[in-house]
């Protein structure tokens, strides 16, 4: 196995940037912003003013090709949540509000990149390429999880927080030790970055010097907990100082910097540098599910503060302003946008009765002797309905 | 922390027992005194070297060799990226490999004690044991996570807990707990080759026990499919015809010494090993049952809501009619797992096994 040493891999990258060691992992002194809330471009130069921290604009077919992704991903929020009021799905962890964060997440992944997602992550998986009615499929009840994690290179979406980030370090060590070129990006929210497995992981990726974007979106709440009463650290990118890996902080309404921030930390962890933690700052507009309600812990103004953040107004803003948004290509997009949301619909309307028999058909590899025995009994139970119809 | 290496199973009998039936052997051609240690150490390194993707990791396990000396010499041999050390961490080296094992590889890894495995709890709960069912067998989880369990080592806290039960009660899961040198080669080598997650534990007061195997043998026999499998079949390592005795790992050489006891006076036990706790041969352990009237289930961990309790269920659901007699058990105490000076008292020993026997109504029932 040729590995460079973590140690040797930080010292590596920093000179590249002309910058300590020191000065590689901690963040910039600001989060990194490129689109103020007007949607208006940062002049060059205050996109991250210090060395090190210099992110160049994505292209302009890069950008307008996110901001199509922008708009699906707000109108599946928006469909997901019509659809469970109207109580055709069980429930829906919407991220309106975050969803730069999580087109972003996705766009800055190559074919064998790896994703691992959380609940909250549902537009993140679809743009990476997941039909969209098996990500539905744990949504709707009819299993826990809808689709081929090995077929999309995207993990199912984890629920028990961070202990997926583990997992995204395994295969990216797995990648690794094949000599294989995969970058992994492994999500998680403010709250989960309180739980032992997110210690753990970064600790593990940076010991072993593995190709893992550690990607938080800080949404301010852990459902009802804010942020101030998960951590005191000076941000969350600072906690990757301690694991010995860069970590930066970025707008995470502003998609435009949010691509150039993950674009880069990608192509640092594919080229051998090690892992990095990026923290986008965010809101979740919505409560944390529809049986949460978010009136019991935080004020309407608040909330309000950030809808003048969104990041699909300011991203449209600063593409008609710069002559990317024609007429017809805003009208495809938009078209997009509804076809995915009316194929939601149609798709949730259908009847789907999942079969009983599957409770049994994949605990193992191939059921055990007692296993067969319940399979019978519920089928016999079944039958007997039946005969009694 | 170490363990002491002073033994404390003069109580129970158990490492003259195993050396007992080591020497009964006749030692064929091939053959040599092999410790458990080795055995396993032998399967390890023999399926390193037929597979690639079989990788060992855990803590102390690479220079060291382990605190058991279990993976000695497979650093040196297969390199640092086949079996290495990890930080110290049981979450993550569950959880590491959990990816590993989504991503091509069969990871063996190593809990480097019983009660040192519940950091892994969540990990091996939620997803070791629920992704093959949650993706409807689209992402399999081929690994092994072996744990050296239960005691009579003389162990400090946290070195001897019997925690079988936990896995046993987790759907997904299968658990092997080989109690002879023999399988301890065989079961692990299966535990790898296995397409489902394995929690393999070893009862680790056995680790210096020995027999004649010839591990060369065992190692073609294996790889050519010419010995049975030994997953959800139990063994019957004894043959007797008054009553069963049902025990598994660090309990089944009591039961070996208990049922030679008893030969003593007159009565014939039959010793089942039941060899893998998930998947269970209820079939084994049942023609037994009926076929001696009379049954004893015997287990290192407390008796309350644990595998013992689940095969004297299973029995008595099965067997009501066959049964002489009410189904007893032996097993450690509910309490905590003792110090050091007072684990003879609460291990199963051959008195109070051959107590139990005595109590299965033998003048009513005969």
């Amino acid at each position: 196995m040729t590995t460079t040493e973590p140690r040797d891999a930080i010292e590596q990258v920093s000179s590249k940037f002309g910058i300590t060691p020191e000065d590689y992992m901690l963040p910039a002194r600001t989060e990194i912003h490129m689109l103020d809330i007007n949607g208006k471009l940062h002049p060059s130069g205050q996109q991250g003013a210090e060395p090190g921290h210099e992110y160049p604009l994505p292209s302009p077919k890069a950008l307008v090709d996110a901001y199509e992704q922008l708009v699906i991903g707000r109108r599946v929020n928006d469909q997901n949540s019509a659809l469970v009021r109207q109580g055709r799905m069980a429930v829906y962890p919407s991220s309106h509000g975050q969803e730069a964060c999580q087109v972003a997440a996705a766009l800055c992944l190559g074919e064998n990149d790896w994703m691992f997602p959380t609940y909250r992550d549902t537009v993140a998986v679809m743009a990476k390429g997941v039909a969209p009615m098996e990500v539905m499929a744990g949504f709707r009840g009819d299993w826990h999880s809808g689709y081929d994690p090995k077929q999309y290179k995207v993990s199912i979406q984890s629920t028990p927080l961070t202990t997926q980030l583990l997992h995204a370090v395994g295969v990216a060590h797995a990648a690794k030790l094949r000599g294989e070129d995969t970058v992994v990006l492994a999500m998680c929210g403010d709250g989960a970055t309180s739980e032992g497995d997110f210690h753990e992981a970064l600790n593990f990726a940076a010991v072993f010097n593995l190709p893992v974007i550690f990607f938080v979106q800080n949404n301010q709440y852990a459902i009802s907990v804010p942020l101030s009463q998960q951590s005191v650290a000076p941000s969350l990118a600072h906690k990757a100082v301690g694991y010995g890996m860069a970590g930066e902080r970025v707008d995470g309404n502003d998609l435009v910097a949010l691509l150039a921030v993950l674009g880069r930390a990608v192509r640092l962890a594919r080229e051998g540098n090690g892992p990095l933690l990026v923290e986008a700052h965010t809101y979740r507009m919505q409560a944390h599910t529809n049986a949460d309600d978010a009136t019991r812990y935080r004020e309407d103004s608040e909330v309000q503060g950030w809808i003048d953040k969104d990041p699909v107004t300011r991203m449209r803003t600063y593409l008609a302003d710069a002559g990317l948004l024609p007429q017809d290509t805003e009208a495809r997009i938009t078209a997009h946008a509804e076809a995915v949301a009316t194929a939601l619909r149609d798709g949730m309307n259908s009847e789907n009765v999942p079969d009983p028999a599957d409770l049994f058909a994949h605990v193992y590899s191939t059921p055990t002797t007692q296993m067969a025995e319940q399979a019978a009994m519920l089928a016999d139970e079944l039958a007997r309905e039946e005969d009694a119809k | 922390m170490s363990p002491t290496a002073t033994t404390s199973s003069a109580a129970n009998g158990n490492v003259s027992a195993a050396t007992a039936a080591a020497a009964a052997r006749t030692a064929d051609a091939g053959t040599q005194p092999v410790t458990f240690a080795k055995a396993l150490n032998s399967a390890l390194a023999d399926a390193m070297a037929l597979e690639d993707s079989v990788l060992v990791f855990g803590e102390d396990v690479g220079v060291l060799g382990g605190v058991f000396r279990i993976t000695d010499g497979l650093t040196k041999r297969f390199g640092t990226g086949r079996c290495f050390d990890t930080p110290l961490a049981e979450s993550g080296i569950v959880g590491m490999a959990i990816g590993m094992a989504m991503n091509g590889m069969r990871p063996v890894i190593e809990m480097q004690f019983d009660a040192f495995a519940y950091p892994a709890f969540e990990q091996i709960a939620s997803h070791v044991a629920k992704m093959h069912n949650r993706t409807k067998g689209r992402m399999p989880l081929p690994m092994v996570i072996r744990i050296p369990y239960a005691g009579g080592i003389g162990g400090v806290e946290h070195h001897c807990d019997s925690s079988e039960s936990y896995y046993a009660h987790t759907p997904g899961l299968k658990v092997f707990t080989p109690a002879t040198v023999r399988d301890a080669y065989l079961m692990l080598r299966e535990a790898i080759d296995s397409p489902d997650p394995v929690i393999f534990m070893e009862p680790k007061k056995l680790y210096w026990t020995k027999e004649q195997v010839d591990l060369e043998a065992l190692r073609l026999s294996h790889e050519t499919d010419a010995v049975p499998p030994t997953e959800g079949r139990a063994a019957v390592a004894r043959s007797g015809t008054d009553a069963t005795l049902i025990a598994y790992g660090p309990s089944v050489s009591t039961a070996m010494a208990a049922a030679e006891a008893a030969a003593l006076e007159g009565r014939s036990l039959e010793v089942i090993d039941v060899r893998t706790i998930v998947p269970l041969d209820d079939a084994t352990i049942c023609e037994s049952v009926r076929k001696t009237g009379r049954a004893v289930v015997i287990a290192e961990a407390p008796g309350f809501a644990s595998v013992s309790s689940e095969i004297v269920a299973r029995i008595q659901e099965r067997c009501f009619h066959s049964l002489a007699a009410p189904v007893l058990r032996v097993t450690g105490f509910d309490t905590p797992y003792p110090a050091p000076k007072l684990e003879k008292y609460y291990l199963p020993s051959v008195d109070r096994i051959l107590d139990a026997v005595d109590a299965l109504q033998w003048e009513e029932g005969a």
